[in-house]
């Protein structure tokens, strides 16, 4: 762990829907690591990933960026909040991905086209860049999306729940799509949920429960005891809740 | 033949007010097909009506100031619209009520204003020149403020385009690659006002969004792409306005229902026989076997 650091988090408070989601977290995410975030249900997963992106503000403690700028980090956000009925071609959004190169009136040449036709290959979907995404599986869809980000060449990806209703064929081909960013030295950072792929794939783990419960390489933070703990203060969370429900008229 | 080539051509041949208020069309519809489609798409098509009916107060106190001038209306018009379109957005923001909600309860303060104004300070034929327009009385002045709207509204949307279709796509990738799109909005926004502000002179306030959505409604099932779909819904909104004047002319109607009827007759049209989707290609077996 003595790498550089790509991000780091000093004594963290960031708060979502007016309750401190993620609190007092400190750490760092190495660069070139290859980190799962895992946590039970409202542990505060999503709400750090975007914090680390600048969309929402942090209550207390900081985030140090350290390196990277606005267009070194790529983000796949849960796929509920993309439009999938609205008429635009495969090909169209994979383009998106050059935007720190197209911008808002930049043209796209052949060379950017023939780098997004590649993408959609290596994403297997080679041929579907003149459909539209309204005819394509959740499945092919995520794929899609990986492709617009490989072209982002981006030095931090964050993913949220990357596999989260996705078929198991579609989530192998991606995992490899992650390896590959790995083995380029990309840090990359995932909320994931399940636990088995997170032991097979990534080597280092944050288990979240609003506060960090352990940071460090998988195998010693996903313990029994550890797991046993982070389900333990979600229970309390609903516990608390109750009681504010019961107390209050 | 010849008869019907006289139907066709020779009321905008012989007077020069239809040749006005056909160029009037073209230019609405140059503006209007592309901002419809956006609005569909940005599923907005009920603010589109609300904002068509927040003009009115402007105009009617524009009206009130400068009488029946172009240029007092169109400002007050714009003036009442984004007012609206502003303080229902405001309210959503702080207040988490639901946007269409917000906008209904400004729309419909607004509306009453603009009634009242008029009807309490002009003559019911007044207000029925509001309300329903009179294309067939565009003057210059009048054809210049939409040529002038037409041509900026699509200036700005060339500008605007992508970050406008990836804020309304994706909106968390433009947050994330370039921060919040909210300046797209508010332009888009702006651009909604005016074309309805160059619409009502033309065709009323009820009618102005008639032709901003009845072709971007019926564009839908013509076309796959958003460019396809605004250049089919220009060609919608012309079409429209030439053949509601012939009608109006022919049959002696009101030009501005004429109109919006013509435009909400191609949309039955393209409901039913639309390549895309519509109800024929969907009920009928289609040999799929076959290439």
């Amino acid at each position: 762990m003595t790498q550089q650091p790509a991000i780091r988090l000093d004594n963290l408070t960031v708060c979502y829907d007016r309750h401190p989601a993620v609190h007092h977290l400190s750490g760092a995410f190495p660069d070139g690591s290859l980190t799962a975030i895992v946590g039970p249900n409202g542990a505060g997963k999503s709400t750090l990933l975007k914090a680390i992106m600048g969309m929402l503000p942090t209550t207390t403690g900081r985030i140090d960026h350290v390196a990277l700028t606005r267009a070194d980090i790529a983000y796949l956000p849960q796929q509920a909040q993309i439009d999938r009925q609205f008429p635009i071609t495969v090909l169209d959004v994979v383009l998106l991905g050059h935007w720190q190169r197209i911008g808002m009136l930049g043209a796209v040449t052949a060379a950017l086209r023939e780098q997004a036709n590649a993408a959609l290959a290596a994403v297997g979907l080679a041929d579907f860049g003149r459909r539209l995404i309204h005819s394509l599986s959740a499945g092919q869809f995520q794929r899609v999306l990986f492709a617009r980000m490989l072209l982002q060449e981006a030095r931090l990806i964050l993913l949220d729940e990357p596999f989260t209703a996705i078929d198991a064929r579609t989530t192998a081909d991606l995992l490899e799509v992650v390896q590959s960013w790995h083995a380029e030295r990309r840090t990359v950072i995932a909320v994931l949920h399940d636990l088995e792929q997170v032991r097979a794939h990534f080597p280092e783990t944050l288990l979240l429960a609003r506060s960090g419960i352990a940071w460090g390489r998988t195998a010693e933070v996903l313990t029994p005891t550890n797991l046993h703990r982070a389900r333990q203060i979600a229970e309390d969370w609903d516990d608390s809740a109750l009681l504010l429900c019961a107390v209050q008229p | 033949m010849s008869g019907l080539v006289d139907g066709l051509f020779t009321p905008f041949v012989e007077f020069s007010f239809m040749r006005r208020a056909l160029v009037a069309c073209l230019a609405l519809g140059l503006g209007c097909g592309p901002v419809g489609v956006l609005l569909t798409l940005r599923r907005m098509s009920l603010m589109g009506d609300a904002l068509s009916h927040a003009v009115l107060p402007g105009a009617a106190i524009g009206f009130l100031l400068g009488g029946f001038s172009l240029p007092a209306m169109s400002l007050g018009g714009f003036a009442a619209g984004l007012a609206v379109a502003l303080l229902a957005g405001l309210v959503t923001r702080f207040t988490g009520q639901r946007e269409d909600a917000s906008f209904a309860a400004f729309y419909l303060i607004s509306l009453a204003l603009g009634v009242l104004i008029v009807s309490t300070h002009g003559s019911s034929v007044d207000l029925l020149h509001v309300l329903f327009g009179t294309i067939l009385a565009v003057d210059d002045a009048s054809l210049l403020l939409v040529a002038s709207i037409a041509s900026l509204s699509l200036l700005t949307l060339a500008l605007i385009y992508r970050p406008l279709i990836v804020e309304c796509f994706d909106p968390g990738f433009l947050q994330a690659v370039q921060g919040r799109g909210t300046v797209y909005h508010l332009a888009f926004l702006i651009l909604v006002v005016l074309n309805l502000v160059a619409g009502f002179q033309a065709l009323g306030t009820l009618m102005a969004v008639g032709l901003m959505m009845l072709p971007a409604a019926a564009a839908r099932f013509w076309a796959q792409e958003v460019w396809s779909m605004a250049a089919t819904a220009t060609v919608i909104a012309v079409l429209s306005g030439y053949l509601g004047l012939l009608w109006s002319y022919h049959y002696d109607l009101p030009s501005g229902p004429a109109i919006i009827l013509t435009a909400g007759l191609i949309y039955l049209l393209s409901l039913g026989l639309g390549r895309r989707d519509g109800l024929l290609v969907r009920f009928l077996p289609r040999p799929h076997l076959q290439s």
